[in-house]
C-alpha cells in the first residue's frame, strides 16, 4: 500500500469519526478530544478500532489503540491516579499518545485527555510506516 | 416468547451470515397501539414500530454472533451504529432481517444488515431498511467488570428458534 501523507491519514480518520460518533466534521480537529470534545463513550472504541482497520486495511489488536483493564491492576492504579508503573506501561505500548499532560495530574479520569484526533493519525502513521 | 422478535431462522452460514423472518399479525397488541402518522386521508394505520425492528436485527445478528463461539460469549447489543427505514411494514406483511458479520473479535463484532419486506398481495420482498450493530463480549469487556458465569443471554428461547430451524445442533456443540 502506498505510503498515505498525514493529511490524507487524518482526512479518513475524519470520516471515520463522522461515522462512528455521529459527529460533525468541522468538529473534528487534530487536538479534539475523543471523550470530551467528540462524546466518543467506550464501546464507540471498539466501533472506531473496527472502522480504522476496514478504512487502513489493518490489524488493531486489542489494547494496542486504547488502554484496557487498568482499573482493575492495583499495581497500575492507586487512590484513582495512574502509578510510575501504569505509566510506564502506557508510554511504551502507545507511542502514538503524547501522556506528558498527565505529568502534572494523573487523575484517571485526565486520560481521556491525551486521547485526541492526532494520537489516531500517529497511531495510523507509525501502523502504515511499520 | 412475548420479546421474540423473530419466528425463526431461514438461512444460517456459519460465522458469515443469518436470516431471520417475522410474521406480521393484527392479533399482536402492538398493533392496537402504534400507528402511521401519515396524513394521506386515511384513518392511522397500524404499522410496525422502528425500534421494535432494531431488537429484530439485534436478535437475528446477535444469534449469528454468539454461534460462531457456540453461545459460550456472553453476546450483548452494545451499540446502534445506523439505522435507515424507508418505508413503513403492516400487519400481513413479513418481515427478514439479514444480518451478516462486517468484523469480530475477541471483545466484540459488528454487524451489517437489511430488513425486507414481503408484500403478500405481489409475492416481492422490498428492502425497506438498514441497521448496523455492535455486540460487546460481556466477559471480555474493557472496563475489567465480572458477571455471573451462567449465560444469561441465549437462553431456551434462542434454543427453541434454532430448533425451528434446524438449528440446534449449534448448542449441542457446546462444551
Amino acid at each position: 500500500m502506498a505510503v498515505s501523507s498525514r493529511d490524507e491519514i487524518f482526512e479518513k480518520v475524519k470520516d471515520v469519526l463522522e461515522n462512528a460518533l455521529g459527529v460533525d466534521p468541522e468538529d473534528v480537529t487534530m487536538d479534539a478530544t475523543l471523550i470530551g470534545d467528540l462524546g466518543a463513550e467506550s464501546i464507540d472504541f471498539l466501533d472506531i478500532s473496527f472502522k480504522l482497520e476496514q478504512e487502513f486495511s489493518i490489524k488493531i489488536d486489542q489494547g494496542e489503540l486504547f488502554p484496557e483493564n487498568l482499573m482493575s491492576d492495583d499495581t497500575l492504579v492507586e487512590d484513582g491516579k495512574l502509578t510510575d508503573k501504569a505509566m510506564d506501561i502506557l508510554r511504551e505500548r502507545m507511542p502514538h499518545v503524547d501522556f506528558s499532560k498527565l505529568d502534572a495530574d494523573r487523575r484517571v479520569n485526565q486520560l481521556s485527555e491525551v486521547f485526541t484526533v492526532e494520537s489516531l493519525v500517529d497511531f495510523i502513521d507509525r501502523k502504515l510506516a511499520a | 416468547m412475548r420479546w421474540m422478535w423473530i419466528d425463526t431462522v431461514t438461512a444460517f452460514e456459519d460465522g458469515v451470515r443469518m436470516e431471520a423472518v417475522k410474521n406480521l399479525s393484527l392479533s399482536e397488541e402492538l398493533f392496537h397501539d402504534h400507528f402511521d402518522g401519515e396524513e394521506d386521508g386515511l384513518p392511522p394505520e397500524p404499522v410496525m414500530p422502528g425500534s421494535l425492528m432494531v431488537e429484530g436485527m439485534a436478535q437475528t445478528a446477535g444469534i449469528l454472533v454468539g454461534s460462531v463461539n457456540r453461545f459460550r460469549e456472553k453476546v450483548v447489543l452494545a451499540k446502534v451504529s445506523k439505522v435507515e427505514f424507508d418505508e413503513d411494514a403492516a400487519p400481513g406483511q413479513t418481515l427478514r432481517y439479514e444480518a451478516e458479520i462486517e468484523r469480530m473479535d475477541a471483545v466484540g463484532a459488528s454487524t451489517r444488515g437489511i430488513v425486507r419486506r414481503l408484500d403478500h398481495a405481489d409475492g416481492v420482498w422490498r428492502e425497506i431498511g438498514r441497521i448496523d450493530l455492535i455486540f460487546s463480549h460481556l466477559d471480555n469487556n474493557t472496563g475489567g467488570r465480572e458477571f455471573p458465569e451462567h449465560n444469561f443471554v441465549f437462553g431456551d428461547n434462542f434454543k427453541q428458534i434454532l430448533a425451528s430451524a434446524g438449528l440446534d445442533r449449534l448448542f449441542d456443540d457446546e462444551s
